[in-house]
């Protein structure tokens, strides 16, 4: 998913005496698809370099749904560290507690529909769903939730089957995709000091770490600097 | 099973399992605020470390190459509010012209 590109929620177009529907999160979710099909194309395309097959591209996309873990998982295991994929993917992917928490309360029903509609939170729909006081909607997160879900597979396949047609990646500078990605993914997500600080004291870390550790580690071991945010 | 699917399985559930628990388990229920912020920065901390050891770093040292030129084009389309597309494109035809010329 493209982490990070999500604008404010709220449902100020649609507000008023209507409540929202599903086609309200669908509709806003609509310009992020667009973006994050793009992604799903270069996902499935280099997860493909690194010995995955179209099938397991897919089934990722459908299981993991969360863009960013799934080109950190691929990346490090490029570099041949199961361990370190997962643990990175984990990691990367541990935001999704708080904000699964911040939305639980518009996640009702059985424990089996509060499992799936867990699902469709991404940053994306989460955003849309915001109701900008701290509130969520049910119907606009499964609407926009729904549309992103089915871009990113769908798109994922494309790119996974389409991967031979792109050559090596390297001439195209596709390795150099992944860091820019990363970049634009946390842009939005330094916007104050402490998270700025958490960024820098991570890279830090992660550069200090690599030449003692093997690839991957030196990322794991990055998700210290989060604990800048204990300090009051 | 290859390492590929090790990855799919393992990364799959733990997904699921994350995404799940908040909606599952805690209902309208907070974490405490400092935990909360803890949490919240683990995003920028990881994804600084992956732009890093995928641009500056080459088995296990700092290096300056063609991707770390492509960073640097990406940093400045970011500064100059382009879209995230756009900025994945830049350092892309940055790193690949570099290639062709050096």
């Amino acid at each position: 998913m493209a982490d990070g590109v999500a604008a404010p929620g709220g449902h100020g177009a649609t507000s008023g005496p209507r409540d929202p529907t599903y086609r309200d999160g669908a509709r806003a979710a609509i310009p992020f698809a667009v973006a994050v099909a793009g992604f799903g194309l270069t996902f499935g395309a280099l997860a493909r370099t690194v010995d995955m097959g179209p099938v397991a591209v897919v089934v990722m996309s459908a299981t993991t749904f969360a863009g960013s873990a799934q080109f950190a998982a691929v990346s490090v295991l490029a570099e041949g560290s199961v361990a370190a994929a997962v643990a990175a993917a984990i990691l990367l992917n541990a935001r999704y507690v708080p904000m699964g928490i911040a939305s639980a309360s518009a996640i009702a029903g059985p424990w089996w529909r509060r499992l799936l509609v867990g699902q469709l939170v991404v940053d994306e729909s989460w955003a849309i769903a915001h109701r900008g006081d701290g509130t969520f909607d049910r119907r606009r997160l499964i609407g926009a939730g729904a549309v992103l879900y089915v871009a990113w597979v769908v798109s994922t396949a494309v790119g996974a089957l389409g991967a031979g047609l792109l050559g090596d990646p390297r001439r195209l500078g596709l390795d150099a995709a992944f860091p820019a990605l990363f970049l634009a993914l946390m842009w939005p997500q330094v916007r104050d000091r402490r998270a700025a600080a958490a960024a820098v004291l991570g890279a830090a870390i992660a550069v200090a770490a690599s030449p003692f550790t093997p690839p991957g580690v030196p990322i794991v071991a990055a998700s210290v600097a989060a604990l800048v945010g204990l300090r009051r | 099973m290859t390492a590929a699917w090790t990855v799919v399985a393992l990364v799959g559930l733990a997904t699921v399992a994350i995404k799940a628990s908040g909606p599952l388990l805690l209902g309208g229920r907070d974490l405490p605020p400092r935990a909360m912020r803890a949490m919240r920065l683990l995003a920028p901390a990881l994804l600084a470390a992956l732009v890093v050891t995928q641009s500056v770093v080459s088995g296990g040292r700092l290096v300056l190459d063609e991707r770390s030129l492509g960073l640097a084009a990406a940093f400045v389309a970011l500064l100059l509010r382009a879209p995230t597309l756009l900025v994945v494109v830049v350092a892309a035809v940055t790193t690949a012209v570099a290639r062709l010329a050096i």
